[in-house]
This record gives C-alpha cells, sequence and structure tokens, in this order.
C-alpha cells in the first residue's frame, strides 16, 4: 500500500474512533474531562516507563489508560466533598499529575526521549515505517491495525451498551431506577475514552485529540437531536475532516494533525452559520420572521378593538402609525405594505381599516391567544 | 545551613521568586472570579490558543522579542475568548464544549502555522514553541517589571468595577435588571483574565496558568464566605506558592519550578479543603459525630420517657 494512503486511512480510522465516545461527553458536559486525561496519561506513561524500562512496550498504553481512570476517579472524589466544583476540581488535579509527570521525567529519565513535547504532536508521518509482518510478508502499516481496533472497539462497545449509554446520558436518575450502574456506566465510558486518547495521541498529540474528541460530536450537535443520528453524523465528520485535512497538509506541505484539527474548526464553523435550524443564519431569519409576524398582528388586533370607536381616525390614521405604535418609521411601512398585499386592511382617506378577510383573520387569531 | 542561605540568596533565584510571587498573586485574584463564575477552565483554553498569534506575531514581523509574541498571544487569546462567549451566546452548545473545541481548533491552528515557519531556513524560528510552555528559571527582571505594571492595572480595575463584578459573578440576572451591562461585564472580565494568562504564559507556561487561575482561589474559598477575603487569602496562596515554589526548586537538584509550584498549591489546596474550619472535611465529621451523640443521648431521654 502506498504510505500516503496509510497515513490518510490511520487518520479516518483515528478520527472516528474519537468522535464516537466524544458524543457522550458532549452530551453529559464532560467535554474538558478529555483535555484533563490526554494530559495525565503522560503520568501513566512515565511510571510504567519505570517498572518496564521500555518505552516500545505494549504495558505504557495500558498505564496511560489506567492513569485516565485515575484522573477521573480524583476528579470526582474532589467533586464529591461539594467543596470544589466540578470544572475546579478537573484543573486542580490534571494540572497536578501531569506536573508530577514532568518532576519524574527531568529528575530520574533526563537521559530518555521522554518529553512533553513529544506527545504534543504526535508522530503520523513515520507511521508508514513500522511494518505488520505476518508469516514473513509485510501486511501494511501496523498503526492501521491499531487505529482499526481502536475504531472497532469504539463502535463494537457503543453498538452493545447503546441503551444504557442513552439512558445514563439523558437521565441518570432514571438509569439507576432502571438497574444500570451509572457509576459502572461512567468509569466504562471513560475508560474507553482513555484507551481512545492514549491510541489517538501516539498519532495525532495530545492537544489535537480532543480536536477529534470535540468537534465532530459539537457540530452533530447541531444538527440533528436524535441520538443515533448524532453518533453517524459525528463519526462522518471526523472522517471527513480527516481527509479534507490529510489533502491540506499535503497540498500546503504543513502539519498533518494540525490541518485536521483546522479542518474541524472550519466544518464545525460552516455548519455553526448555515445549520437548517441552529445555525446563525437560519436562527437570524427566523426572528426576522417573527418580528415581522408579531408586529403584524399586533397591528391587525389594534385596529379591531378601534374598528367604528370615536377615536378610530386618531388610532389608525396611515401616516401617524409609525409614532402612535413606537415603531420605526421603516419597520410601521413594511408591517402596512405586507398587510395590504395580503388583503387584510386597505387605506380609506388616510385611515387604516381591516378589510373582511382581515376581521375574520384577527378575530380568529384572538381567540385562539386568549381563549386558548 | 549557610549553603542553603547563599543558595537562596542568588540573584537569579530572587528574581524568579518574585516573579512567581507576582503572578501567583494576580492570578490569585483574577481567578477567584473565574472560579466563583464556574469558567475556571478558560485558563486552559485561553493559554493553548495563544500559540497562533504567537507563530503569526513572528511570521509578519521576523522579530522574536517578548513584547512582539504577547501582543500576539494577546490578540489571539482574546479572539479565542470572543470565539467561546459568542459560540455559547449564539446556540445550544455548552461552555465546556465550546472551550475544547476552540482551544484545540486553535492550537492545530498553531501547529501549522509551526511547521510553515519551521520550513524557512535560517533557525530563528527556534522556541516559539517553548514561548507557551514557558520556562519560570528564565524569568528576567524585565518580565517582572511588565508583570509588576500590568497587575497593578489589573487590580486597579478589580477595585474600581468591585461592586459590579461581585454581583455580576454571583447573579448575573439581578445585574441585569438593575441596568449594568452583563455583556459589557463579561467581556470586560474575560479580558482581564486574557491579560492575566498572557503575561504568565511566557515564564510558567500552559499548565501551570490553568493551574495558577484555579487553585488558588478553590483554597481560598474553603476558608471564608466573603468575597474580598477570598479574594485576599487567594493572592496570598498563589504567591505563597510561588516563592516556595521557585526556592525549593533552586534548593533540590533537577526539579522543575513550574511543576513544582503546581505542586506547592495543590497541597495548599488539600491542606484547605482538609482543615478548614466550618466547610472543611474534618470540622465537618466532627461535627456529624456531635450532632449524631446528641440525637443519641436525646433518643435515650425519650425512651426514659416511655
Amino acid at each position: 500500500m502506498n504510505p500516503q494512503l496509510e497515513i490518510q486511512l490511520i487518520a479516518i480510522f483515528i478520527a472516528t474512533a474519537c468522535a464516537l465516545p466524544g458524543v457522550f461527553l458532549v452530551l453529559r458536559k464532560m467535554t474538558m474531562m478529555s483535555d484533563s486525561i490526554s494530559h495525565t496519561t503522560l503520568l501513566g506513561i512515565v511510571l510504567a516507563f519505570f517498572i518496564v524500562h521500555d518505552l516500545s512496550s505494549p504495558f505504557l498504553v495500558v498505564g496511560a489508560a489506567a492513569m485516565g481512570v485515575i484522573t477521573v476517579w480524583l476528579t470526582e472524589s474532589l467533586h464529591k466533598t461539594k467543596l470544589v466544583s466540578e470544572d475546579s476540581s478537573i484543573g486542580i488535579v490534571f494540572p497536578l499529575l501531569f506536573s508530577i509527570a514532568v518532576i519524574l521525567i527531568s529528575k530520574y529519565a533526563g537521559s530518555v526521549h521522554l518529553d512533553s513535547d513529544s506527545v504534543l504532536e504526535g508522530d503520523l508521518v513515520s507511521a508508514p515505517f513500522y511494518r505488520l509482518e505476518l508469516f514473513g510478508v509485510s501486511i501494511g502499516a501496523k498503526y492501521i491495525y491499531i487505529s482499526l481496533f481502536y475504531l472497532i472497539l469504539n463502535i463494537v462497545l457503543i453498538a452493545v451498551f447503546f441503551k444504557e449509554l442513552k439512558v445514563s446520558a439523558f437521565d441518570p436518575m432514571l438509569a439507576s431506577v432502571l438497574g444500570f450502574s451509572p457509576i459502572l456506566l461512567h468509569y466504562g465510558l471513560m475508560s474507553l475514552v482513555s484507551i481512545t486518547a492514549v491510541g489517538a495521541f501516539e498519532a495525532v498529540g495530545s492537544i489535537l485529540v480532543i480536536a477529534f474528541m470535540a468537534g465532530p460530536p459539537v457540530t452533530a450537535y447541531l444538527l440533528t437531536d436524535d441520538l443515533k443520528k448524532m453518533l453517524f453524523i459525528s463519526g462522518g465528520m471526523g472522517a471527513l475532516n480527516a481527509v479534507l485535512g490529510f489533502q491540506l497538509a499535503r497540498f500546503f506541505d504543513v502539519s498533518i494533525s494540525g490541518a485536521m484539527a483546522v479542518m474541524t474548526g472550519v466544518t464545525f464553523l460552516i455548519v455553526f452559520i448555515f445549520a437548517p435550524q441552529r445555525g446563525l443564519i437560519s436562527i437570524a431569519l427566523r426572528r426576522k420572521r417573527q418580528k415581522l409576524s408579531f408586529g403584524m398582528l399586533n397591528l391587525l388586533i389594534h385596529l379591531l378593538s378601534h374598528e367604528n370607536s370615536e377615536y378610530e381616525t386618531r388610532e389608525a390614521e396611515h401616516c401617524s402609525l409609525a409614532n402612535h405604535l413606537h415603531w420605526h418609521e421603516g419597520y410601521a411601512r413594511k408591517i402596512v405594505d405586507k398587510l395590504i398585499i395580503e388583503k387584510l386592511i386597505v387605506v380609506e382617506n388616510g385611515i387604516l381599516k381591516l378589510t373582511d378577510t382581515g376581521r375574520t383573520y384577527t378575530s380568529n387569531e384572538y381567540s385562539k391567544i386568549f381563549n386558548n | 545551613m549557610m549553603d542553603i542561605l547563599s543558595r537562596l540568596n542568588n540573584y537569579t533565584t530572587i528574581v524568579v521568586a518574585l516573579g512567581a510571587a507576582v503572578l501567583g498573586m494576580i492570578s490569585g485574584v483574577i481567578g477567584s472570579y473565574s472560579v466563583i463564575r464556574k469558567q475556571s477552565l478558560i485558563g486552559d483554553g485561553v493559554s493553548h490558543s495563544a500559540l497562533p498569534g504567537v507563530v503569526l506575531a513572528f511570521m509578519m514581523t521576523g522579530n522574536k522579542s517578548t513584547e512582539v509574541l504577547l501582543l500576539g498571544a494577546l490578540v489571539a487569546g482574546i479572539l479565542a475568548a470572543g470565539f467561546i462567549i459568542g459560540i455559547v451566546k449564539n446556540s445550544r452548545i455548552k461552555f465546556d464544549s465550546a472551550l475544547a473545541l476552540v482551544m484545540s481548533v486553535f492550537f492545530g491552528t498553531g501547529l501549522v502555522l509551526l511547521s510553515i515557519v519551521q520550513k524557512t531556513p535560517d533557525s530563528a524560528q527556534a522556541g516559539l514553541s517553548r514561548f507557551i510552555f514557558g520556562q519560570v528559571s528564565a524569568i528576567l527582571k524585565r518580565d517582572v517589571y511588565i508583570m509588576t505594571i500590568v497587575s497593578a492595572v489589573l487590580i486597579l480595575l478589580v477595585i474600581l468595577f468591585w461592586k459590579e463584578f461581585k454581583l455580576f459573578s454571583f447573579d448575573p440576572e439581578y445585574a441585569h435588571t438593575l441596568g449594568f451591562k452583563p455583556m459589557r461585564l463579561n467581556l470586560l472580565l474575560m479580558l482581564m483574565t486574557v491579560f492575566t494568562i498572557i503575561i504568565g504564559l511566557q515564564t510558567v507556561g500552559v499548565i501551570l496558568m490553568s493551574a495558577m487561575l484555579i487553585a488558588p482561589g478553590v483554597a481560598a474559598r474553603q476558608w471564608t464566605d466573603r468575597l474580598w477575603l477570598m479574594i485576599v487569602l487567594s493572592a496570598v496562596f498563589g504567591a505563597g506558592a510561588g516563592v516556595i515554589g521557585a526556592f525549593s526548586s533552586s534548593l533540590a537538584e533537577k526539579l522543575p519550578t513550574g511543576p513544582a509550584i503546581v505542586v506547592v498549591i495543590s497541597i495548599i489546596v488539600l491542606i484547605s479543603i482538609l482543615i478548614a474550619p466550618n466547610r472543611g472535611l474534618i470540622s465537618k465529621a466532627l461535627r456529624r459525630r456531635k450532632s449524631k451523640k446528641g440525637w443519641l443521648e436525646k433518643g435515650v431521654k425519650g425512651g426514659d420517657i416511655i
């Protein structure tokens, strides 16, 4: 397989694997836990290294993932004292564990290449150099299989525990009433997040793991209200960002993982602005429409209530209307024009009058509001 | 003993300790507001977001002086904070998700820019990423001056807007009904936080900066329910941790200053949570035991009556 394609595949697998558990982090308002975990795994790696004295040992990954779970446990214990808020607990635990890791490295492992720099950007470019051999035949980059394993692990676990995860994400009380242990689920999810984060940061670095875990789910969150759809969109978005980012990086010859994070931001921004219901544009349009229809109904009811009264001349005079209702001139004109076009009102001798259709329509709307 | 004293009485150590103390103090003060407003992780977010600003400032000017890079970091930090506020205000996305997204995307952008800079043959770009990962032991006298001036301005602002910030931090809706502009106060506080983070960034680095904004405030919160006392205590804890951390790193071999400060402030948090009167875990446990005993005695008396 060509190395470029291999890197692209690894990127897609990793990005998708991160995007899936990220959905639950976003829904449980625990996104920053991924930041915390991706920092503290360094301590896990350091401690595991002190035990096995081998930087390539798979035991380091185990240590890192275990430290992720320990981080979650420490953070929760601190929060459970009710003396420290959740976000502060995160912000106290991870700098401490990270600092201990840095101190240990500089004190005892100064000669080993194990510094915070190397966890920063990851090493996707050199991934194709490490081949997996089966019966003496190279069957592709080792990391392709590793990342595929992480992806499948996530898909399988989330599919199997979908119902449990769903209930506990939206209603932890109900989950525990139904007999799922929220604590067990919580730690299960967090272990999955740690394992995935560790797997991913070898490739893309610790900070960008956060982009992969937070970006696609948040983007999907703006597009749907259905958890299943959100998972699919999130996974798809992750893969899309990986493809676009890698092509961008190849084209401009820049950092691959950085470019993937940039594309995560770009796709989010596009959705944030253009999303069908929750996008900036559709929100603005909806507000404008609501403002207009509110004004129209307002004027109609105003006219109805003063119809044929002695003050009608004063209340419904066309030219002084804006002033009378404290409306902007342009707004008032727009509303009157629109109502005339819809044949709900007419202007007679400078006075606004309801047409027959207008009167029926208004009294209907009026009773809808007040008589429920 | 003389050896220890002479080691502590060394010019570099004293400058580092002074710098750490000023930084600890101001982040203790400003961080108290972030802690109260449950936005403590903003420090982490903004400090990571500074990277593209630092690199871009270098790319545009070719200059690596502290002022230029700080300005770049500041602009990027403010932009990131603006994005976070904008996203939270205009969608159903929560603060923590917006923070995680914005900070990681900004950081990724920084890495992309860094990889462009690194292609240029001259080696002037070396150490740009170091800028946001900081090095406490490299604090210069000039940095301490900059920190002191910025801190003085920030503290002045805190005093000037005391009433507004207090009200806004605890009850933004009420502040709004009283006619204060919550958006403006939010922006001002955010801006002050970004300033604090940026002056600390190049000396203590990203990770330490997020700890310095949170831990002193959390520790101080355990001892008191009054805002002014909390802020004063928080400043003292922050400054104290800075000094102790700096001195202990100059005494011990190969002990990096930044992480040492984090460990010290974390110990202060732990002690506060345990022994603070009223709120502390120990005093809570004692109180519970006493009331249990009281109820038992009453129960016995009740039994006697029956």
